[in-house]
């Protein structure tokens, strides 16, 4: 085997903006190259993204591979693999890493066909084994297990790693990198697959679930979109956002960006109240970590109640309404407890 | 083969997978290990939308649905299934050999199984399973047959021999367009699959419509498939333990029940 060096990320684009899921990556696979003794390095394909790769540096890259070509402004399957598989064969890498992205994911899992090697999916976790391996940890059986994957034998070894696992590494403004310019060669055939419409959701609501510290979340139990409006005032009440199971985000009921789950965000609120969400596994995969969970549930036999602190068998029509009532009327007795403001010494 | 598929229309592989149902796989609270014998099984739910997404393509275009899984022979009773919820014909890739095979070798061996079927237009897989959930095998076939691909499809429309796929993404839902033969992995929850009809069943009950095929009937080698074949091995499996909870249902009526609530989660400090 000729020799492999190096730990690289695949940086996302997008909007002009690198992607969280790849920041945050960033700081991990940090972690991995200083324990394996190696460079990090970035690869960063798009148009118009040298900015970006500053960024990347200052958040813990030391080399960054740029490929600038104004056809791979938006992400598409074929490009974005021939891009990958180029500069494998050339630099012969050690580790790749992906963000769990769905473009992440398409890539990854094109790229490793087509350069026969192996692919682990989801990290949640990543270690370095005695023998110099990587150990590529995640969850399996909706969450029920967590695997532990090798690839001994084959290089590079590569992983995607799931989106909000991973802390977001502090930006050093002084840290210096290099940036290399990379030319790739396409054929035809790469460019066949074209972008033809999109239609955004609304992602401002994606900041809100990833922070929030309460996060009110809605299910199927909810019946209907309008629904939702019950939750953002309890939700505003407790200074909390709404999210939901993937049910009502099948529905359109809600946004994508609100999803929590497997195919969705991992959370950690403080707080995590599940209205009317039975409990499946890959729901459970995404929020059991949150400190504290309550379920409101009509069915007393939903797996939630398995995962729940705190819960009450019921109507969400009538607990709902009630937990508004009774916070609204805790702090309209806590604002006339509340001592008048004194007159600021002169 | 565009004159064929014109004159009758189009040849559609769907891939399943035959699963443990997620949702009755339980941890052995002595050995910590997840209990997988005497498991139902079921095909794997977004396979399910793909099958449908299938069906709903072939009322509009006509052409034949081939059901396509890799696995042991007990893997029959999901491709029965869905010869009975109306595709036309299955084939199961089956052999000993082919145990422990990770993402590498499945997307082979279906490839090849693809390529002896001939002349097929459209791959639908599931975005992914509910037992390893990679979502690579899809990409991975594409990846191996060097054709177009379109993830996350939660809807696909046939124009002019392209297709074009509805695909969702986090901030949004796009429409990309890819020339034919294609591989569409489905969203899943993105239509209502139907249910077996009796036809579908009395069918399936004359037997003949799934046909085995073993690794040498595609050519591969045995240092191609399995766990030869694989350039990952699962090293070790744990079982999460979830954090354990307090568990306590307020049993009271709404009023108390809520008011017990808001003053247990001010007591942990988690509200205001
Ligand atoms: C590959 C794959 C990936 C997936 N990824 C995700 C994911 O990321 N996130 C996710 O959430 N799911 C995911 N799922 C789907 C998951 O399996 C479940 O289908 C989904 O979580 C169920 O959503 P739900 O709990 O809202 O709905 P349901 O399971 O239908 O539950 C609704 C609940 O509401 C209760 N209810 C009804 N009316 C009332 C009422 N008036 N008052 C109180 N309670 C009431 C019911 O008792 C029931 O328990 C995935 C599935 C697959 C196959
Ligand atoms: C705990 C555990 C963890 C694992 N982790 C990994 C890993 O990280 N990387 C890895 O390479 N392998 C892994 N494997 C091996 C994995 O089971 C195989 O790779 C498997 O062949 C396909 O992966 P999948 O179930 O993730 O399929 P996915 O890629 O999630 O399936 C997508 C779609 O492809 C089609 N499809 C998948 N398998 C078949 C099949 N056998 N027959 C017909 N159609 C099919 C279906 O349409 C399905 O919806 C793991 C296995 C276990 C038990």
């Amino acid at each position: 085997m000729a020799e492999h060096r190096g730990v690289w990320v695949f940086l996302e684009a997008r909007n002009g903006a690198l992607r969280d899921v790849s920041v945050q990556l960033i700081g991990e696979a940090r972690r991995i190259a200083d324990k394996r003794g190696a460079d990090l390095t970035g690869i960063l394909p798009g148009w118009n993204v040298e900015p970006l790769a500053r960024q990347a540096i200052e958040c813990g890259c030391d080399r960054i591979l740029l490929v600038e070509d104004p056809r791979l402004e938006f992400y598409t399957s074929r490009p974005f693999t021939r891009v990958m598989a180029t500069l494998r064969w050339k630099y012969n890498p050690e580790v790749i890493l992906f963000g769990a992205s769905k473009n992440g994911r398409d890539l990854g899992g094109r790229l490793h066909a087509a350069i026969d090697t192996g692919l682990a999916a989801d990290c949640v976790r990543f270690d370095v084994t005695e023998e110099g391996f990587l150990d590529m940890i995640r969850p399996a059986f909706g969450g029920k297990s967590l695997a532990h994957i090798h690839c001994e034998e084959h290089r590079p070894q590569m992983a995607s790693a799931r989106w909000n696992v991973f802390p977001m590494p502090p930006r050093d403004r002084s840290r210096t990198g290099e940036v290399v310019r990379e030319t790739v060669v396409f054929e035809p055939a790469d460019f066949d697959t074209k972008i033809v419409g999109f239609k955004p959701t609304e992602t401002h609501e994606t900041r809100k679930i990833d922070d929030a510290k309460i996060l009110v979340s809605g299910g199927f139990g909810l019946g209907d979109p309008k629904n939702f409006a019950l939750l953002e005032e309890l939700a505003s009440l407790l200074g909390g956002a709404v999210a939901s199971s993937r049910k009502p985000v099948d529905l359109g009921w809600v946004p994508k960006a609100l999803q929590v789950g497997q195919t969705g965000k991992t959370v950690r609120p403080s707080l995590y109240i599940a209205v009317g969400i039975s409990g499946a596994v890959q729901h459970l995969a995404g929020m059991q970590e949150a400190a504290k969970i309550v379920a409101i549930n009509n069915d007393p036999k939903a797996a939630i109640f398995e995962i729940a602190d705190y819960g009450i068998v019921g109507d969400l029509f009538q607990l709902i309404p009630e937990a508004i009532r009774q916070l609204k009327a805790f702090r309209g007795q806590a604002e006339s407890a509340r001592p008048r403001e004194a007159t600021p010494p002169s | 083969m565009t004159d064929t598929a014109a004159k009758q229309g189009l040849r559609i592989v769907v891939c399943l997978k035959q699963v443990p149902k997620a949702q009755e796989l339980q941890v052995d609270p002595v050995t910590k290990t997840l209990k997988r014998v005497g498991v139902p099984s079921e095909i794997n739910p977004p396979d399910q939308n793909a099958l449908e997404m299938a069906l709903l393509l072939r009322e509009q275009h006509g052409g034949e649905i081939i059901v396509l899984s890799m696995g042991p022979t007990s893997f029959d009773e999901s491709l029965e299934r869905a010869i009975a919820m109306g595709a036309d014909r299955g084939f199961l890739v089956t052999d000993r050999n082919l145990g422990g095979s990770d993402t590498v070798p499945t997307a082979l061996t279906l490839e090849r199984a693809i390529e002896k079927i001939g002349g097929v237009d459209l791959i639908l897989c599931g975005e992914e399973t509910t037992d390893a959930s990679t979502g690579h095998v899809g990409p991975g076939i594409a990846g191996h047959m060097d054709i177009p691909q379109i993830t996350y499809c939660s809807g696909v429309e046939i124009v002019d021999r392209r297709v074009r796929g509805v695909r969702m993404i986090e901030d949004g839902a796009e429409t990309w367009e890819a020339p034919m033969p294609c591989v569409v992995t489905v969203d899943f929850g993105c239509n209502k699959p139907r249910q077996p009809t009796l036809t579908g069943k009395v069918r399936v009950k004359r037997g003949g419509l799934v046909q085995h095929w073993s690794a040498a009937d595609l050519g591969l080698e045995p240092s191609q498939i399995g766990l030869k074949g694989s350039p990952t091995i699962v090293a070790k499996v744990d079982t999460v333990q979830l954090p354990s909870r307090q568990g306590q249902i307020f049993q009271e009526e709404p009023t108390i029940a809520v008011s017990l609530l808001l003053e247990a989660l001010r007591r942990d400090r988690v509200i205001p």
